[in-house]
């Protein structure tokens, strides 16, 4: 048995957990953004009842059939990994967390299930009407099932509508609408999703040009690549949108993950947002007297990080350093701690929440010692009265009995009530108690901020090359531009690494946190062995990058062998 | 403690109950996998096969994953007790059920790197392994498994984990407990008549239809071989009981036989369970033109398991025995999440009657056009 939980441990702990998260959001995205340009394909073919569209959205199907099952393959294992790997995590936020999971089962999983069926299995089956009714309901199905998914993972930067019971030792839901809409689970929900229709849509433009380089299936590949762009075009405006507001939630909730996103140590009034940069290698602590840039050009709106972050254009943006330091005035009002008071006041509230076990714990032993001691105590008191005639004596004995016990109980009373209060006055920081030293509260400032740098930039790089598709693509000039479409083709893979680097910005920019300032990492976890996650880790590692190459190679069959419409 | 909280608890159990007893009805799909070799004489068969119970593979899936979501909503402290401690056993559950997802879709397609054979073996593993490994996870559910649970431990900053496992072996140990293993091979089993009455049902290919009929005898006598020593030792054994006032649990013989006697309802849902599962499997066996037999013997699976669920967490019984610590056992009380929690996610269980509903429907449309040699030529989508 560990006598100390192992750092190691925790390391591959979230290794397990972000190698199942990566492949699980390589197929995921596609399955999202593919399954609405393959119901709107079908939508046409409905209203018009040419074949052509008919054969187009099969195509399209077959396509989101391979990539379908692997991601749910994935996303079984992402589910029961917070029961096998984040034991401590399950139970201390399962209250809360797991009503979200429970209802995507039941919501959207039989909505996707059940209607797939029929989308794959049902052309000459069932109703037009209804096959297409199934599509949308496949599509529907998946994505409220990123919703509720999102409303976990929103729920876990942002913990809402929560209170601690100490009693069982656990956070209770106290407002479930609190959770499902809270503002950071929405904003997250829209620019996820819109990743997926991003990314979809640049598979479908991107397949398709692939088949103008090769001059085949001409008719398919334009009108395939028209409905694609549009929707892509309007996918990237939206996320625009939802990125701006998804920056705003970090500044107010977790500024430290906005620092690191900015490479900012020292914060000001009037923050610019840096463009590109290089971080500088040899700052090793975030006190040192180095430069944090090697080199970085900002951004040329001045202060745009304020304005992005708060609304105004001289507003303070906290560094690193300050925010450990703390000191400086918060967008409430309230005066920031330092690290090392938040570290003070968790353990405060950890050593509470054990003073509070041990008194509710005493009370109940005391309680029955109590009784029994007192059924004796009463007997003696009775013989005592038999042998000695002075009554008096008697009465004053049994009288000292019970004012001990009650002086004892209202002791243990008074523990409760205190232990409670301190407990309760401290739990906004609860887990900063198992924070070691200050600086373990910074994420991997070089992986955040180049991640932050990586999807920002693909995504500005897609929304120009949709616009510019759609453009041309309307003109009828699409088919004759070949670097266009090669640039589409390449962009697939721009796009899922845009989608990648986006969820490192939220994963790792939140790190050392599983719960914002509730949970960190190292108190979340199962009790194993390294050993046992490590060879867990490679196992699956090994399963999935073989089945990653098995569905690449099927996709690209299946590309090659295409569509096979006669086009005349 | 408040009687709608006590209520709610016993609901969710029953719906926990329910998911998992439909799960194991479900699992005809992992029995129709185990029998792609023994029914399926050549290519044909076997791809008539596979699209006869695969197409149902989604549902078995989801109602895992539906299960898990479930249990981990209602019951928080199971969630993080047993899957974080018995690792391997939920480890291997996990990927052979990964392995399943993907080997439909891949099987007959072109570039699938491992080659046809590799993925048709895939979904033999997991059809064996599925069914045995779910049957002795539930075994466990009688017959105990090694934690400890002191949430005391949360405020130990070196080691702040609350549930941890006693043996290093993380869950393999169930193996070794021999009514945990006779209940994986009585599932297994049981997936296995199940199969094969769905492929009578499905399936418009008489020789296909011939060999079935003549191997759900032998799959028959082995499935009541295994379940009738497991349950008649069920009977017999020592439970768990927690006294509803003090919480404190105790050991008593015969627990199980009690809480059967003691809720007669769920004696009855055991019983006409029984009787489905038997009537449905007799008269296919008697009959040579009956091929209604898998809604009875499903309809049976479902009761009787539901029944056997109940048995295990309703009557104040500890659902998830300790055997390293018996006050550590897990109850329904001790182990679930808020009465808020409850609540709201009992809101959310009104929707199951429409999703059932449309599962219904959606299946019907589908399945009134059974699977024939005609359609596998076709070149329609097919597994």
């Amino acid at each position: 048995m560990i006598a100390e939980i192992d750092i190691s441990l925790i390391d591959w702990s979230r290794a397990q957990f972000a190698l199942t998260a990566f492949y699980h959001w390589l197929f995921v995205p596609l399955t999202l953004g593919l399954g609405i340009v393959q119901a709107v394909m079908e939508t046409i073919y409905y209203k018009t009842g040419d074949e052509f569209w008919k054969k187009t959205a099969k195509f399209w199907m077959k396509l989101f059939g391979i990539n379908f099952a692997i991601g749910v393959a994935t996303g079984l294992i992402l589910e029961f990994e917070f029961g096998t790997n984040w034991s401590n995590y399950s139970w201390f936020v399962g209250d809360i967390f797991g009503a979200p999971l429970a209802i995507e089962g039941v919501v959207a999983f039989f909505m996707e299930a059940t209607f797939i069926a029929v989308m794959f299995f049902g052309w000459n089956k069932v109703s037009k009407g209804f096959h297409l009714a199934s599509t949308w309901l496949t599509i529907l199905g998946a994505t409220i099932s990123a919703f509720w998914i999102l409303v976990a993972n929103g729920w876990m930067q942002y913990p809402t509508g929560m209170g601690f019971n100490p009693d069982t030792v656990r956070n209770e839901m106290e407002s479930f609408w609190a959770v499902a809409f809270s503002p950071v689970a929405i904003n997250k929900f829209f620019h996820t999703v819109l990743s997926g229709w991003i990314i979809g849509a640049m598979f479908v433009a991107g397949i398709s040009s692939w088949y103008l380089l090769r001059k085949r299936e001409i008719k398919f590949a334009l009108s395939s690549i028209k409905v694609a762009v549009v929707f892509g075009l309007i996918a990237c405006l939206l996320s625009i949108w939802t990125g701006d507001g998804s920056a705003s939630q970090v500044a107010k909730r977790q500024p430290m993950k906005l620092a690191a996103m900015e490479g900012l140590y020292e914060g000001d009034n009037g923050v610019n947002l840096v463009g590109i940069g290089i971080l500088n290698p040899s700052k090793k602590e975030y006190n040192d007297n180095e430069k944090a840039f090697l080199f970085k050009i900002d951004v040329p709106i001045p202060k745009l990080l304020s304005y992005l972050a708060f609304g105004k254009f001289n507003e303070y943006v906290p560094g690193i350093k300050n925010i450990l330091e703390g000191g400086y005035k918060q967008p409430d009002g309230a005066i920031a701690l330092s690290a090392e008071e938040k570290i003070a006041r968790g353990k405060l509230a950890i050593d509470a929440l054990s003073e509070y076990k041990k008194a509710k714990a005493d009370s109940a032993l005391y309680a029955n010692k109590a009784d029994s001691i007192k059924i004796v105590l009463a007997a003696e008191i009775e013989n005592y009265a038999e042998t000695v005639s002075d009554d008096t004596g008697a009465t004053s004995q049994a009288l000292t009995a019970d004012e001990l016990f009650s002086g004892k109980t209202a002791e243990i009373q008074t523990k409760i009530v205190n232990s409670r209060k301190q407990l309760d006055d401290n739990f906004d920081y609860f887990g900063y108690g198992y924070i070691k030293e200050p600086k373990d509260l910074i994420p991997p400032l070089s992986l955040t901020f180049y991640a932050f740098r990586v999807m920002v930039i693909l995504g500005g790089f897609l929304l120009l090359l949709f616009a510019l598709a759609t453009y041309l693509s309307y003109k009828n000039k699409f088919e004759t531009k070949r670097w266009l479409q090669w640039t589409c083709l390449i962009s697939i893979f721009l796009a899922i690494f845009a989608g990648q680097a986006g969820w490192v910005v939220a994963e790792v920019g939140r790190q050392p946190w599983a719960i914002q300032d509730i949970l960190p990492t190292s108190a979340a976890i199962s009790k194993l062995s390294t050993s046992s996650v490590q060879l867990t880790f490679f196992i699956f590692l090994a399963l999935f990058t073989i089945l990653l190459i098995a569905e690449l190679k099927i996709l690209t069959s299946a590309i090659k062998k295409g569509p096979q419409i006669n086009e005349q | 403690m408040d009687a709608t909280y006590i209520f709610l608890q016993h609901y969710w159990w029953l719906l926990v109950s329910l998911l998992g007893a439909l799960l194991v009805f479900l699992l005809f799909v992992q029995g129709g996998q185990s029998l792609l070799f023994t029914i399926g004489k050549n290519q044909t068969q076997q791809k008539m096969l596979l699209n006869s119970t695969g197409r149902k593979w989604e549902f078995t899936f989801t109602t895992l994953v539906t299960f898990g979501g479930a249990f981990f909503a209602s019951f928080p402290l199971f969630y993080s007790t047993s899957f974080g401690g018995a690792y391997w056993v939920w480890i291997l559950i996990l990927l052979c059920f990964v392995l399943q997802a993907v080997s439909y879709e891949y099987q007959a397609k072109h570039g699938n790197l491992l080659g046809k054979k590799t993925y048709q073996i895939f979904l033999v593993i997991n059809g064996i392994l599925g069914p045995v490994l779910l049957g002795a996870a539930v075994g466990t559910f009688f017959n105990g498994a090694n934690f400890i649970v002191e949430k005391q431990n949360l405020t130990d900053l070196a080691n702040p984990v609350i549930s941890s496992w006693k043996t290093s072996w993380h869950g393999l140990e169930a193996a070794f407990v021999i009514w945990n293993v006779l209940l994986g091979l009585a599932v297994f089993f049981l997936s296995r008549v199940l199969a094969l009455l769905y492929f009578i049902n499905n399936i418009n290919d008489d020789e296909i239809r011939k060999k079935s009929r003549k191997q759900l005898l032998i799959e028959t006598v082995l499935f009541l071989v295994f379940f009738l020593t497991f349950f008649v030792h069920l009977l017999i054994q020592e439970g768990f009981a927690v006294d509803p006032q003090t919480s404190i649990v105790s050991k008593v013989p015969c627990k199980y036989l009690h809480n059967f006697l003691q809720m007669p309802v769920v004696l009855a849902v055991l019983l006409v369970g029984v009787v489905g599962v038997l009537f449905g499997i007799g008269k296919t066996i008697l009959s040579q033109t009956w091929k209604k037999g898998i809604w009875f013997a499903g309809t049976g699976t479902v009761l009787t398991v539901l029944a056997l669920l109940l048995c295990a967490g309703w009557n104040n019984t500890a659902y998830y025995p300790s055997l390293s610590d018996t006050q550590s056992s897990l109850t329904i009380s001790n182990s679930s999440s808020s009465l808020f929690t409850l609540k709201t996610m009992a809101y959310v269980s009104i929707l199951i009657p429409l999703v059932l509903a449309y599962i219904v429907y959606a299946w019907r449309a589908l399945d009134i056009h059974k699977i024939t040699s005609k359609e596998m030529e076709e070149n329609e989508h097919t597994y």
